[in-house]
């Protein structure tokens, strides 16, 4: 088997027992990007001679027998993270020649933790989009098939893990950014608590919403990528000082006994293919001992107008500080996503609209929370399917905003109430990769993880790769 | 509900094309067509949500601590003169 093919638990035994160097690791990795990335387009940076530099280090490091919990692992990071002395552009001609002083805290805790960053990824520019066409940059490429989305906003980093270009990826989900994308390349997506990840260093979105996850090709190493980037962090006030558990503890305990909900108002008006899916997936969870117990989220119907009234508010809030006067170029070079979207954000906030949209909007997005603290009071946690409909051809929905909004139908909920989501590989539809995910009460990251790693490790989806790598 | 699309630009300080303010109107007036079923929801006596954390106050301590140097915080900017960012004039 091929390095690029493996998870960074093989990977991190590999390195131990001098199976192969961090330097032949980033080498795989550096040679799938040279060949594969004119097509899928997953890379706007490529730090090639800085990652064999690291990888170096990293090998002496090794020998000289250090034990961290990435050293030597090639990681690549979404292009809307800070990285100091390399060039982050959110994908937007506005940050076309943006270099960062300094590192992201997430960043930095991937450096100390011994990662190596390949590189930054596409994806839809700042982060608005649920494809990845939204990119200033041009769009990225689904690897099981070039006419595909590969599903956004995170879509490079999506992309870079399913197609072995590195091991895993980081990226925000403001509305479905990671868990979206995830399920459309048969990867592992984590979107965890609001606030359990520090954002700081990376450009915001939607400040009460955006929260900070990443792309692996498994559960456990998911897990593992968490223990390194949760946490408080003394610049960003939204990190409380929750403790952070070790997420690899209970991961083997199963789900046996577990009460998994199905809310009703996530399977109707979805595609036939993926309810199919969906049910197949359920059977598995109920043949590994869980019990699936059917509920009702009522105020499910509203989350994308809600959604979208608040965070376009908080867009055009965020992006106001673009002037280019510090950094940057100036506000004629917002594309088109950004600029419906400071607009409708500031319409909504605007003298006269204020009470009746975004007043409006904060109001029902407590009924929503409302609605999963009672959910979670019955059962221990939710499974729906990622995306109401297959991956779709690439130009599809470009000129329907509204209906481009409305694929993220499944997933924004989970932001407005801030709990933690993981989709997880659930198999393919006509050679096109979908996933499922599991949603928990606030901080319940270990227990999805659990039951995450139970459904990968029974179904194996994992294993397939678009390539023979 | 149509959208004055010149007006909110100016708001929001954006440059717009002349051909582009018909697709915006558009596209927006559709966005909150949309949106506009929220005003069959029932929310009186709701509280009102704006963040999820639940922490109030988050301070620290106001201790020095190195931060970007004059060069480094200048480095991304095109207009600058004896060390500091350059603006266009506020007041003539």
């Amino acid at each position: 088997m091929k390095l690029n093919n493996q998870t960074i638990k093989q990977l991190r035994q590999g390195l131990k027992d001098k199976q192969f160097s961090s330097g032949e690791l980033v080498n795989a990795c550096l040679a799938e990007i040279e060949k594969r990335n004119q097509n899928l387009n997953a890379f706007i940076t490529v730090c090639a001679n800085q990652a064999l530099e690291q990888a170096k280090k990293a090998d002496e490091l090794i020998k000289d027998g250090q034990d961290l919990p990435l050293l030597g692992i090639p990681i690549a990071i979404k292009d809307i993270f800070s990285t100091k002395n390399v060039k982050t552009t959110a994908a937007s001609k506005v940050l076309s020649d943006y270099v960062p002083q300094y590192d992201a805290t997430v960043v930095q805790k991937l450096k100390s933790a011994g990662a190596i960053i390949i590189g930054k990824t596409n994806l839809d520019a700042w982060a608005h989009g649920s494809s990845g066409e939204n990119s200033d940059f041009g769009p990225t490429r689904n690897p099981w098939n070039e006419k595909y989305v590969p599903g956004g906003s995170s879509s490079g980093s999506a992309v870079s893990v399913a197609s072995g270009m590195a091991m895993a990826a980081t990226g925000t989900d403001t509305g479905g950014s990671i868990r979206l994308p995830a399920s459309f390349t048969n990867t592992v997506g984590l979107k965890p608590t609001y606030g359990r990840v520090s954002r700081y260093g990376i450009i915001a979105m939607a400040s009460s919403l955006d929260s900070i996850g990443h792309f692996t090709k498994t559960v456990e190493d998911s897990a593992l990528l968490l223990s390194v980037t949760a946490g408080q962090d003394r610049f960003d006030a939204t990190t409380p000082p929750e403790n952070v558990p070790n997420y690899l503890k209970s991961l083997s305990n199963g789900v046996k006994g577990l009460k998994i909900g199905v809310p009703k108002e996530y399977i109707t008006g979805i595609e036939p293919e993926i309810l199919n899916n969906f049910q197949a997936s359920l059977k598995t969870l109920e043949k590994l001992g869980a019990e699936i117990v059917n509920i009702s989220l009522p105020n499910t119907e509203s989350g994308i107008a809600v959604y979208y009234i608040i965070q376009p508010a908080e867009v055009s809030s965020n992006l106001a500080r673009f002037d280019g006067i510090r950094y940057g170029n100036d506000r004629s070079f917002f594309g088109n996503e950004a600029k419906r979207r400071i607009m409708l954000g500031t319409f909504t906030l605007s003298v006269g609209y204020y009470d009746a949209y975004y007043k409006k909007a904060m109001r029902v997005r407590t009924l929503i929370i409302k609605d999963f603290e009672d959910a979670f009071t019955k059962v221990d946690a939710i499974v729906s399917p990622v995306s109401p409909t297959k991956p779709w051809k690439i130009g599809e929905k470009v000129n329907d905003p509204l209906k481009m909004y409305l694929s993220d139908v499944l997933t924004v909920n989970c932001n407005l109430a801030g709990i933690p989501g993981l989709s997880v590989p659930s198999g393919f539809i006509n050679e096109l990769p979908v996933g499922i995910q599991f949603l928990g009460p606030r901080f319940s990251e270990e227990l999805l993880f659990r039951i995450g790693h139970a459904f990968e490790q029974t179904t194996k989806f994992y294993q397939k790769s678009p390539y023979e790598l | 509900m149509k959208i004055d699309v010149l007006h909110i630009a100016k708001l929001a300080n954006l440059p717009l094309k002349k051909e582009e303010i018909a697709k915006y109107e558009e596209q927006l007036s559709s966005i909150l067509a949309y949106i506009e079923k929220l005003k069959t929801v029932k929310t009186n006596n709701v509280q009102e949500t704006s963040q999820v954390t639940g922490l109030e106050n988050v301070t620290r301590d106001d201790s020095p601590a190195p931060s970007l140097s004059q060069t480094e915080a200048l480095s991304n900017t095109k207009s600058k003169q004896n060390g500091s960012f350059k603006v266009k004039a506020i007041f003539e």
